[in-house]
C-alpha cells in the first residue's frame, strides 16, 4: 500500500479539484482530507457518515472569580499573554489566546484556576461513490490541526490495511507549517499542484525544500499552465533542476468550475476531454512507479 | 491609535494577497503614506513579491525558546515530565536520559518552574526570520518568513505583531488561509476584518467556516467578491440571508490573473479597478470610525 499526498504550498491552486478527480480515476484507493482547516473534498465526493469520533483538543484555563484574590502571578507567569484584567475588574483568560500549558493552574496559590477542554474537533469515516473517505471538521480557531491531520491519516491507513487497498490519496494542507509537517510525515509520494505564478513558484519552493527534508518523492503538475506561459517556463526550469518530473501541464479552463458546481470531477463531467486525458495520465504515472523508499534508506 | 485592518479568506487562492496589496496601493495613492502592510502569512510569505523596489531596512530572527537538560544537574526526579502538558520531555532514571524534543516544545516554560535542581535553561532557538521594508521612507512593508520545518508560525506572527509600527496610521494585515489558530492571532486585534472568497462552492464553503469564527471572535467584517463571474449565485444567496455586507466585487478576468502571475499587479492598473478599490477603502474608513 502506499499513500499520495497532494499539496501546493500556496492555497488555491486547484489541489483539491484535483483530488478529486484522482478519486474517480483511481482504482484500490482510500481517500484521506487532510486539509481539516478548510476541508473541500466533500463537496465533491458527497460522502455518507458512517462513522463520527471526536478528538480531544487543548486544554483551556478557566479562572474562578470567587476565588482568585488578584496576585497577578498567573500574568506573569503566562508566556502566552493569555491573561488579562477585564475592564469590569477581575481576571479573565482569553480562550483563543491560551496555549493549554496548565502552568497558572500549577502556581496559582488559591487553586483558582482550571482546564477544560473544549473537543470541537470532528472526524468522520464516510462512504463515498469512489470509496472510502476519511475526513474532519475542526472547531474554528483550534490549535491542533496538526493532530487532527495524522488522526485522519491513522485511520485511512488502518482501513487501506483492513481493506487490502493499494493507495491512499490524500488531500494535503496548504502552506509549510505544522499541519503540512504532519501530513508529509510517513507518507509516500508528493503530488504538488502548482500554479504559474510568482507565488505559486515561491510555495513550491519552500515546499520542496521541506519535503526534502523528509526523503520523499515529489511529482508536480502545473495547473492553468497558460495564465502566464513566462513564469510556466520558470517553473519548469526550476524542475528540471530539482530532478522533479514534470507529469502533465492542464491548460486554464471554466470547465473545471462547471464540473465543480455539478459536484461533480472533471472526469465524470467531461470523460473524453483532454484535461480528463491528462488526469489518468497523472494517475498512471505515479501509480506505476514504486516509490523508492527501500533505496533511500540505504 | 492606528486603525487596524485584516484581510483573510478560509479558503486559499481566492486573492487575499492581491486585495491586501492593492489596498496598500491605493491607500497610499488616495488617503495616507503612513501605511504599514504587515505579510503575516508567513508560511509562504508572497507580498515583497510585488515591490520590486521596496528598500530592505531592517532583518532580525525571530525566536523560540528551547529548554535544555544540564545531565549533571539533574536528579532525575520526572517532575518536568509532569508539568509538560506537550509531551516534548523524555526522562528515564534508570539510565541518567533526560532531554527535551525541541520538535513538540511549545516554550511555555512549566519545566523550568518544575525543576528544583536548577538543571534546565533555556536557549533561543530560530523559528524565522522577520524583514523590515520601505517605499519611501514612510510606508512600510513588515514581512515574516517560517524557517522550514518550523511548526510555530502562531509565535511568529505574535512576534511580528510586536515589532514597532513606525508612525502608521493605518496597518494591513495580511491573514495566512484556513479558520485555525494562526488566524486568530492575526485578526486577534484588527478593527475590521475584509474577507476575500469566489463564488464557487469550495469558496462559500470556507468562507463558512471563517464567518462562524470571526462571529465568534465578535469581529466586524465585510466580503470582497473576487473572481465575480466566474461560479454561480449560492455565494450571494448565503451573504444575503446572513446579512453579511459585500464591500466589493472584483470580475474575474483572464489578462488580469496573467498580471498577477508575472507579480507586476500594480503596473497599468485598468480604471474600472483603480475605482472599485477607491470605493472600497472609503467604505472600510467609515466603518472603522477614521477620518484621518
Ligand atoms: S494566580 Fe490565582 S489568585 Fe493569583 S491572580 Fe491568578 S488566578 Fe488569581
Ligand atoms: S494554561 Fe498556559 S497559556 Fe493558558 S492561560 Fe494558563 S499559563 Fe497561559
Ligand atoms: S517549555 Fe513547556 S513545552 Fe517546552 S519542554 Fe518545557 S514544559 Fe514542555
Ligand atoms: S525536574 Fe529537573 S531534576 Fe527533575 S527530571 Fe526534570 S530536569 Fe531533572
Amino acid at each position: 500500500m502506499h499513500e499520495i499526498t497532494l499539496l501546493s504550498g500556496k492555497g488555491g491552486t486547484g489541489k483539491t479539484t484535483i483530488a478529486a478527480a484522482l478519486a474517480s480515476v483511481a482504482r484500490d484507493a482510500v481517500f484521506c482530507d487532510a486539509d481539516v482547516d478548510a476541508a473541500d473534498l466533500h463537496l465533491i465526493l458527497k460522502p455518507d457518515i458512517l462513522e463520527e469520533h471526536r478528538l480531544e483538543s487543548n486544554w483551556v484555563a478557566i479562572i474562578d472569580d470567587e476565588l482568585c484574590t488578584h496576585c497577578s502571578l498567573c500574568v506573569e507567569y503566562c508566556r502566552f499573554d493569555a491573561i488579562h484584567y477585564k475592564p469590569s475588574g477581575g481576571l479573565e483568560i482569553n480562550p483563543f489566546d491560551c496555549e493549554g500549558c496548565r502552568l497558572c493552574e500549577r502556581i496559582c496559590p488559591e487553586q483558582a484556576i482550571r482546564s477544560e477542554r473544549n473537543n470541537n474537533n470532528f472526524w468522520y469515516v464516510s462512504n463515498s461513490r469512489f470509496g472510502t473517505l476519511v475526513h474532519a471538521k475542526m472547531g474554528a480557531g483550534e490549535q491542533n490541526s496538526g493532530k487532527l491531520v495524522t488522526e485522519v491519516r491513522k485511520k485511512t491507513r488502518e482501513i487501506a490495511q483492513n481493506t487490502g487497498a493499494k493507495f491512499i490519496i490524500t488531500d494535503g494542507p496548504p502552506g509549510i507549517g505544522c499541519p503540512v509537517i504532519s501530513a508529509l510525515t510517513g507518507t509516500h509520494k508528493v503530488l504538488m499542484v502548482i500554479e504559474p505564478t510568482k507565488s505559486g513558484l515561491h510555495d513550491a519552493g519552500r515546499l520542496i525544500e521541506l519535503a526534502g527534508n523528509f526523503n520523499i518523492d515529489i511529482f508536480a503538475v502545473i495547473n492553468k499552465y497558460d495564465i502566464n506561459d513566462q513564469v510556466t517556463g520558470e517553473i519548469e526550469k526550476y524542475l528540471h533542476e530539482n530532478s522533479i518530473p514534470l507529469l502533465v501541464k492542464i491548460p486554464f479552463d471554466t470547465v473545471m468550475v462547471e464540473a465543480m458546481l455539478q459536484a461533480k470531477t472533471i472526469v465524470e463531467y467531461q470523460p473524453y476531454s483532454n484535461i480528463s486525458k491528462m488526469i489518468h495520465q497523472i494517475w498512471e504515472s505515479i501509480a506505476e512507479t514504486e516509490y523508492t523508499e527501500v533505496e533511500k534508506v540505504k | 491609535m492606528p486603525v487596524k485592518i485584516a484581510i483573510a479568506s478560509g479558503k486559499g487562492g481566492t486573492g487575499k494577497t492581491t486585495v491586501a496589496v492593492n489596498l496598500f496601493h491605493f491607500i497610499r495613492q488616495f488617503r495616507t503614506n503612513h501605511v504599514l502592510l504587515v505579510d503575516c502569512d508567513v508560511e509562504e510569505p508572497n507580498d515583497l513579491i510585488f515591490f520590486p523596489d521596496a528598500t530592505p531596512v531592517d532583518e532580525k530572527d525571530a525566536n523560540q525558546l528551547i529548554p535544555e537538560i544540564n545531565t549533571d544537574k539533574c536528579t532525575f526526579c520526572r517532575r518536568c515530565v509532569e508539568y509538560c502538558e506537550f509531551n516534548a520531555i523524555v526522562v528515564i532514571p534508570l539510565v541518567q536520559f533526560a532531554e527535551i524534543n525541541p520538535g513538540l516544545c511549545h516554550s511555555c516554560g512549566a519545566c523550568l518552574v518544575a525543576c528544583r535542581d536548577e538543571a534546565i535553561t533555556e536557549k533561543p532557538y530560530s523559528i524565522g526570520k522577520i524583514r523590515s521594508h520601505t517605499i519611501d521612507g514612510k510606508a512600510h512593508l513588515l514581512v515574516g518568513s517560517l524557517k522550514i520545518g518550523s511548526a510555530m508560525q502562531t509565535l511568529l506572527i505574535k512576534t511580528l505583531k510586536k515589532q514597532p509600527v513606525n508612525e502608521a496610521e493605518i496597518i494591513l494585515y495580511d491573514s495566512p488561509p484556513g479558520t485555525s489558530c494562526p488566524v486568530v492571532t492575526t485578526t486577534a486585534d484588527a478593527d475590521y476584518v475584509i474577507l476575500v472568497t469566489e463564488p464557487t462552492p469550495f469558496g462559500l464553503n470556507d468562507l463558512k467556516l471563517t464567518v462562524d469564527l470571526l462571529r465568534e471572535l465578535g469581529k466586524s467584517f465585510g466580503v470582497i467578491v473576487n473572481k465575480a463571474g466566474l461560479g454561480n449565485r449560492d455565494l450571494y444567496d448565503y451573504l444575503d440571508k446572513e446579512n453579511i455586507e459585500i464591500i466589493g466585487e472584483i470580475p474575474f478576468n483572464k489578462a488580469y490573473a496573467s498580471v498577477y502571475a508575472r507579480g507586476a499587479l500594480l503596473k497599468q492598473i485598468p480604471k474600472e479597478i483603480e475605482d472599485l478599490y477607491q470605493n472600497i477603502i472609503i467604505e472600510i474608513i467609515e466603518k472603522t470610525g477614521h477620518y484621518a
